[in-house]
């Protein structure tokens, strides 16, 4: 398939917007094309399904609805996002009653969904669709001796394990090391970086930040790539934080995994982006540029 | 000799009927019976550590008819929806989601933990998501802060001035264009289900 309907999500509007225009850019380069779903609403986030199931899913099936029109798959970047489209889908797909309910609701808009889209997670589609040799055929620059610690973070492989092992998954492994990155070996992988409750609980959140910054480094990584707005998030702006409470020094770069496939493809890091992250990779990176292929 | 069971107090039997009922909403819901009790959940938890009551004793709780301790715990909102309990509860408890129908229960019956706010951040979220269509950070964050801890707020600024300055925050929210569609699904869909 070379055009998705692309999902991007409230964070990826502003604080994730680096994130939303590596996708964008990345996947341009590779001829695929995103077309944004017109008007899309919030997904509800983990928290609506804290308050009424039926209206969390109603929602959120307003997006899906409007992909069904447009006849295309959904790409939906922000592993919250895609976690909340994905469960919906399965919902409606399970209880034929919330089917009714869910569809009732959104005929108040005159909207349907009915024929259920796929959505996929741009990892996925670099990887499963689009394939290593495509972009190993693509690849300008190469990433050799760039350390990287793959984080993959909860959501994109919880629950469903859809494209990958839920304990261990490779995607992002086998994608990092097709531009030339050494993988380094991350026991954080899927390890939670406590999403929100850096805002509600924020001891608990610093802790487990802690973690995943000391893990990537005992194990030599330079950067952390993420795929996730609020892993991203957690790590990269509490790190200040993170070393006034604890004591530490980490000025560990986090982008996001689409930066690294950009920077392979020859993507100008400004049009990424890159330049709007608070701790600047452009050191690392700029090796990259050394070692065309 | 069997002794007399006494039946739930009313206040817990309308809780079970509930809880009962909102199992019902998501598949292998009821595998909630099937409990083992061995502790995986609260094992593979990256925050059991800071619970008052484990995930398993959540289920423990709820077996010795005990719903509203669950209500008042800080368990069911310290959750981070990570799903690790759901994928290793060997026999496929959906932990997670039954976490949420806890705390959709709590919720609408305003059974909630003292001094602790993390249900507000949840009523901030839908009210951003009913006004504007979709979530502004910024007025959630400031909204759930100014409710919970005042004093945080100040000492968050340094950290969204650095995100403004790059152009990551926005000051004010945006409306999407057709946000009465999503009014109107929202009226819709509560008008049909209890919750």
């Amino acid at each position: 398939m070379t055009d998705y309907a692309y999902y991007p999500g409230c964070s990826l509007e502003m604080a994730a917007s680096p994130y939303d225009k590596s996708v964008r850019e990345v996947f341009k380069a590779l001829g695929i094309n995103l077309h944004e779903i017109e008007d899309w609403n919030c997904c509800g986030a983990t928290m609506y399904m804290s308050v009424n199931n039926t209206v969390a899913y109603s929602i959120s099936a307003r997006n899906l609805a409007i992909a069904q029109k447009m006849g295309m798959d959904v790409c939906a970047p922000c592993s919250s996002c895609y976690t909340i489209l994905r469960k919906t889908n399965r919902y409606i797909d399970w209880d034929p009653i919330e089917r009714e309910r869910i569809n009732q609701a959104l005929s108040a808009a005159n909207l349907t969904y009915d024929k259920p889209v796929d959505v996929r997670h741009p990892l996925d589609i670099l990887v499963n669709e689009i394939g290593l040799d495509t972009i190993r055929a693509k690849i300008v620059n190469s990433l050799a001796g760039l350390k990287v610690a793959p984080y993959y973070g909860c959501q994109i492989v919880r629950p469903y394990g859809y494209f990958d092992d839920v304990d261990d998954p490779v995607t992002m492994d086998k994608l990092l090391q097709a531009l030339g990155a050494e993988v380094t070996h991350f026991p954080g992988k899927v390890r939670c970086c406590g999403g929100m409750l850096m805002t509600t609980e924020e001891d608990i959140a610093l802790k487990l930040n802690l973690g995943l910054l000391q893990a990537a480094i005992d194990n030599g990584a330079e950067m952390i790539a993420t795929a996730c707005p609020l892993c991203q998030m957690n790590l990269e702006a509490y790190q200040d934080k993170i070393n006034r409470t604890f004591g530490r020094n980490f000025n560990i770069p986090i982008v996001y995994f689409t930066h690294l496939v950009g920077v392979a493809l020859d993507v100008p890091p400004s049009k990424m982006g890159l330049d709007k992250l608070l701790v600047s990779p452009d050191k690392l990176l700029a090796r990259a540029k050394e070692v065309r292929v | 000799m069997i002794e007399k069971i006494e039946p739930f107090p009313k206040s817990e039997a309308e809780l079970r009927t509930a809880f009962w009922g909102q199992l019902g909403k998501f598949p292998e819901g009821n595998k909630i019976k099937t409990c083992l009790q061995c502790g995986t959940c609260s094992g593979t938890c990256p925050v059991s550590y800071a619970m008052d009551i484990t995930p398993r004793q959540v289920v423990a709780l709820f077996r010795a008819g005990r719903i509203e301790d669950i209500l008042h715990s800080r368990t069911i909102w310290i959750c981070a929806s990570c799903y690790s309990c759901t994928v290793r509860c060997p026999v496929g408890i959906r932990v997670t989601d039954t976490l949420y129908a806890l705390k959709r229960i709590g919720m609408s019956r305003k059974i909630f933990p003292k001094q602790f706010q993390v249900h507000t951040l949840s009523k901030a979220f839908i009210n951003n998501v009913y006004k504007y269509g979709r979530n502004h950070e910024l007025g959630l964050v400031v909204r759930y802060l100014l409710k919970s801890d005042f004093v945080k707020s100040f000492t968050m600024m340094g950290f969204g001035l650095a995100m403004f300055r790059r152009g990551r925050l926005a000051i004010l929210p945006r409306r999407i264009r057709r946000v009465n569609e999503v009014r109107a699904i929202i009226k819709r869909a509560n008008e049909l289900g209890e919750n």
